[in-house]
C-alpha cells in the first residue's frame, strides 16, 4: 500500500485478519522462546551462582546445627532459623498455633483462612487460651494475641517477647532450673524491630530452645 | 512495652512514601527515555535477529494489538504445556503434571499478570516450571502492561499519524531488558541477604531439634520473588506467598518488597507525562493514585490495629493469619499496597483480615486497579477514568471535551465507557453465577455474609488481575478454574483492546491547542474530580453486592 492511501481505512476481509493473527502468534512464540532462555534460565542461574558463592548460608535456607552454629548441610541441621518447627513437651518453649498441615508442615504452608466472625475459630481461640493458661499457670487474660492465633504461613519462627516471658515459669519448673536464669536467657534472645521501627519485636523459638539446650547440658 | 506503637506505624509508611518520592521522577524519566530512544542496544539487535521480528516498523494500533495478543496466546500455550508435562522435564523434583483445567487456570493467571493460584507451589510446581514458566511470565506480563501505556501515550502525543502507535516487539523487549531485568537482578540479591533462599535442591527431610522430621525446602525463590513484586504479579513460590519466611524473612525485607511493588506503578505516571510532553499531567495522575492509596492504607491500618470483630476481640488483637515479625501495622500496609497495585501477593491471610479491613482490600481491587494499579495497567486505567472525568466536566459546561490536546468525541467516549464497564460486568455476572450454581456454592467455606465476601473477592481479584484471595474459598475445581480463567482473560484483554483502539483513533486525530475554555487537567481541582469519579463509578456499580458481603459483616 502506498503512503498516500494510508489515511483511508483499509477494508480487510476476516480471513486476512485471521492470517495476520497467526503470523503474529508465530512471531510471539519465537520472541517468547528467546525471552524464556534469558529470563527463565540465564537470570535465575546467575542469581543462584552469585548467591551460592557470596551468601551460601542464606541461599541454602539459614540452617542451624544442634549447637546453634550455621551449616549448609541438611544432614547435620536441626532446622532453619527462619522456619518454625514443633517442640514436643512442656520443657521447651512453644511456638504459635499452626494451620500448616498438622502443625509446621513445610509442605503445607497456610493460614487457617478463617474469618473474623467465624464461630469455630472463636471456639479454638477460647480453648487455646484456657489450655495455655492452665499449662503456664498464668491468668487467661495475660496471654498475648500471637499465643492463641495461627500465623499466615503456619511456619512462623517467632513468638512475641510477651509470650516467651509467660513461658519462663513452666520451662524452669520442667527443667529444674532457676527462673531467673531462664528469664535472662529469654531477654538475650529478644530481637527488636529492624532499624528500630520496622515490624515488631520478637523471639526466635528455635534459637531460644537451642540456647536453652546448651545451658542445660 | 505497649504492643502497638503509633510512631513505628507511621514511620513505616513514611519510609515507603519517602523512597517513592525520591525515585518516581528519575525512574519515570528513565523508562520514558527507554521507550522513545531511537537506537537499539547491541544485545537487543542480536535478539531481534534471533526472533526474526522487525523492531522498527511503526505499527497501526490493530497490528500492535495482534502482536500483543499473539504473544499472549503463545505464552498461554507454552505455560499450559510446561504445566502439563513438567514431570517429563528436568528439575521437576518429583512434581506431578497439572490437570487440564488447573494448567489452563495457572497459564491464564500468569499471562494476564493476575497470578491467582489454585495450587500450592511446594506440592504442585517443580523448579523448571517456576523458572521457565512463572518467572518468565512475571517479566513478560508486566512488560505488556508498559507497552499498552506507551502506545496510549503516543496516541495522545502524535499528530495525524494514521493510527500508528509504535512497535510492540521493541516496547516489550526494551522494557524487559533495560528496566525490569536489571532491577529484578539487584532486588533478588538483596532478598538473599535477608534470607530468601536461592538454590536448586529438591525438598528433602531433616531431623528437628526434638527428633521429629521436617521437610527442608529448596528452590530458586529470590529470583522469582524479586520480579513477583516488581512486576506487580504476586504469584508466590510457596502457598503462603509473602507470609512464608523463605519469601519474606524479616521486617526489612517486608518493607523492601512493599517498595518494590509500588516502585513502577508510581513512576510510570511520570513516564506517561514525559511521553505526552507535559510532565504536570503525569504528576496529576500520580497524585490521584497517591490520594487513593494513602486513604486505603489509613483505613486498613486502622481496621487491623483496632481489631473489631468476635475473633480479634477474643484473641486480644487481629493476629490470626499474621506473622509475628510483621504484626498488624506492617501487614495492613502490605495488604493495602498489594490490592491497590494489581500485585496480589500477601504477607497476611486476607480471609482473616477484620471485616472492614477485608472490605477495604476488596474495594481497592474494585476501583479497577488504579490506586496505583499494576505496572502499566494502572496508568492506562487511570487515563481512561480521566477521560470519563473530562467528559463529565464537559457535559456540565456544554463544551466538546478534550484531554491532552485531543478532542474526545462520541467514538472515543464509547471506547472508554466499554472499557470501564468490562470489569464490573465480569465481576458481577461471575459472582452471580458462582453464588447461584451448586458447583460454585460447593467451594464456599463459611456460609452467610462471609461466604459472599469470599466469592466476590475471588471474582474481583480475577477480573482485576490482582490475584490475592480469601483463601477459604476452595477454587481448585473445574468450575472455578474455568470461571476465574475467563474472568482473568476478559478483565485483562478487553480493556487492552479498547485502550489500543482509543490510542489508534487519537493518533490519527489532529492536536488542538489549548484554549481559554479547555479544562486544565493538571490542577488539584482536577485531581479531586478524578478521585471522585473513580469512587463514584465503583460506588454506583458495587454498593449492592458490597452491602451483602463486607458491610453486613462489619455491622454484625
Amino acid at each position: 500500500m502506498t503512503a498516500t492511501t494510508t489515511r483511508t481505512r483499509p477494508t480487510r476481509p476476516v480471513g486476512t485478519v485471521g492470517l495476520a493473527f497467526w503470523r503474529q502468534s508465530w512471531a510471539g512464540l519465537r520472541v517468547l522462546l528467546v525471552l524464556t532462555v534469558l529470563l527463565g534460565v540465564v537470570y535465575p542461574l546467575m542469581v543462584t551462582g552469585i548467591s551460592q558463592v557470596t551468601m551460601r548460608w542464606q541461599a541454602e535456607g539459614s540452617l542451624l546445627t544442634a549447637n546453634g552454629g550455621r551449616t549448609t548441610d541438611r544432614s547435620e541441621a536441626v532446622g532453619s532459623a527462619l522456619i518454625g518447627q514443633p517442640f514436643d513437651g512442656p520443657s521447651w518453649f512453644q511456638p504459635r498455633p499452626s494451620a500448616a498441615g498438622d502443625g509446621y508442615d513445610t509442605l503445607a504452608s497456610a493460614g487457617s483462612n478463617l474469618g473474623p466472625l467465624d464461630r469455630d475459630l472463636l471456639a479454638a481461640v477460647d480453648q487455646r487460651r484456657a489450655d495455655l493458661a492452665a499449662a503456664d499457670g498464668v491468668a487467661p487474660g495475660a496471654l498475648p494475641p500471637d499465643a492463641v492465633t495461627a500465623s499466615g504461613s503456619g511456619l512462623d519462627p517467632d513468638i512475641s517477647p510477651a509470650y516467651a516471658r509467660l513461658q519462663v515459669n513452666r520451662v524452669a519448673r520442667e527443667r529444674g532450673l532457676s527462673r531467673d536464669e531462664i528469664a535472662a536467657l529469654v531477654e538475650r534472645q529478644v530481637v527488636g524491630r529492624d532499624l528500630g521501627f520496622l515490624g515488631e519485636p520478637r523471639v526466635n523459638v528455635l534459637r531460644l530452645n537451642l540456647a536453652l539446650q546448651t545451658m542445660g547440658s | 512495652m505497649t504492643r502497638v506503637s503509633t510512631f513505628t506505624t507511621v514511620a513505616q509508611v513514611l519510609v515507603v512514601v519517602g523512597v517513592l518520592a525520591a525515585t518516581h521522577r528519575p525512574l519515570g524519566d528513565y523508562v520514558a527515555h527507554v521507550l522513545s530512544a531511537p537506537r537499539h542496544l547491541r544485545v537487543e539487535r542480536a535478539g531481534y535477529r534471533l526472533m526474526r521480528v522487525d523492531p522498527d516498523a511503526d505499527q497501526r494500533w490493530s497490528t500492535y494489538l495482534l502482536s500483543l495478543l499473539g504473544f499472549s496466546l503463545a505464552s498461554v500455550l507454552l505455560l499450559f504445556g510446561l504445566a502439563r508435562m513438567q514431570d517429563h522435564l528436568p528439575l521437576d523434583i518429583g512434581m506431578p503434571p497439572m490437570d487440564a483445567p488447573g494448567a489452563w487456570n495457572a497459564a491464564v493467571s500468569f499471562v494476564t499478570n493476575t497470578n491467582w493460584q489454585w495450587y500450592s507451589g511446594e506440592t504442585a510446581a517443580g523448579h523448571l516450571l517456576q523458572m521457565t514458566g512463572f518467572t518468565v511470565q512475571n517479566f513478560a506480563s508486566a512488560a505488556v502492561g508498559v507497552t499498552v501505556l506507551a502506545a496510549l501515550a503516543r496516541g495522545f502525543a502524535r499528530h495525524e499519524a494514521a493510527g500508528r502507535v509504535g512497535n510492540f516487539w521493541s516496547d516489550l523487549v526494551r522494557t524487559i531488558v533495560r528496566v525490569l531485568l536489571p532491577l529484578a537482578f539487584v532486588a533478588a540479591l538483596v532478598l538473599v541477604v535477608g534470607g530468601v533462599i536461592q538454590n536448586l535442591h529438591a525438598h528433602t527431610d531433616l531431623t528437628t531439634l526434638t527428633g521429629g522430621t521436617q521437610t527442608a525446602l529448596g528452590g530458586p525463590v529470590a529470583s522469582q520473588e524479586a520480579i513477583k513484586e516488581l512486576g506487580t504479579n504476586g504469584g508466590g513460590f510457596f502457598n503462603a506467598n509473602s507470609a512464608h519466611p523463605f519469601e519474606n524473612p524479616t521486617p526489612w525485607t517486608n518493607i523492601f518488597e512493599i517498595i518494590l511493588l509500588l516502585l513502577l506503578p508510581f513512576a510510570l505516571p511520570r513516564t506517561f507525562g514525559v511521553l505526552v510532553g507535559d510532565r504536570r499531567q503525569g504528576t496529576a495522575i500520580a497524585a490521584t493514585m497517591g490520594v487513593l492509596w494513602a486513604g486505603s492504607v489509613a483505613l486498613l491500618t486502622w481496621a487491623e490495629m483496632a481489631g473489631p470483630g468476635l475473633v480479634p476481640a477474643a484473641a486480644g488483637g487481629a493476629m490470626e493469619g499474621k506473622e509475628t515479625r510483621f504484626g498488624e501495622a506492617a501487614s495492613a500496609l502490605f495488604a493495602a499496597s498489594t490490592t491497590g497495585t494489581s500485585t496480589g501477593a500477601v504477607n497476611a491471610m486476607h480471609d482473616s483480615l477484620t471485616a472492614p479491613g477485608g472490605g477495604v482490600a476488596m474495594v481497592n481491587m474494585l476501583l479497577g486497579e488504579v490506586a496505583p494499579g499494576g505496572v502499566g495497567s494502572g496508568v492506562y486505567g487511570m487515563v481512561v477514568l480521566a477521560v470519563v472525568a473530562v467528559f463529565l466536566a464537559g457535559l456540565m459546561v456544554g463544551r466538546t471535551p478534550e484531554y491532552l490536546g485531543k478532542k474526545l468525541a462520541r467514538p472515543e467516549i464509547t471506547l472508554v465507557a466499554l472499557s470501564v464497564l468490562a470489569m464490573p460486568a465480569v465481576v458481577l455476572v461471575g459472582s452471580a453465577l458462582a453464588i447461584s450454581l451448586p458447583a460454585g456454592q460447593a467451594g464456599i467455606q463459611e456460609p452467610g455474609a462471609h461466604g459472599i465476601s469470599e466469592v466476590v473477592y475471588a471474582l474481583a481479584s480475577a477480573g482485576n488481575n490482582n490475584g490475592s484471595a480469601f483463601g477459604g474459598l476452595t477454587t481448585g475445581t473445574p468450575f472455578y478454574d474455568t470461571l476465574l480463567g475467563l474472568a482473568m482473560l476478559v478483565g485483562r484483554f478487553v480493556p487492552i483492546a479498547l485502550v489500543l483502539a482509543l490510542a489508534g483513533r487519537l493518533a490519527s486525530a489532529r492536536r488542538v491547542p489549548a484554549s481559554a475554555g479547555t479544562l486544565p487537567t493538571h490542577t488539584p481541582v482536577f485531581v479531586g474530580l478524578l478521585v471522585t469519579v473513580t469512587l463514584v463509578v465503583v460506588g454506583l456499580t458495587f454498593v449492592p453486592v458490597l452491602s451483602l458481603g463486607p458491610v453486613v459483616e462489619s455491622l454484625s
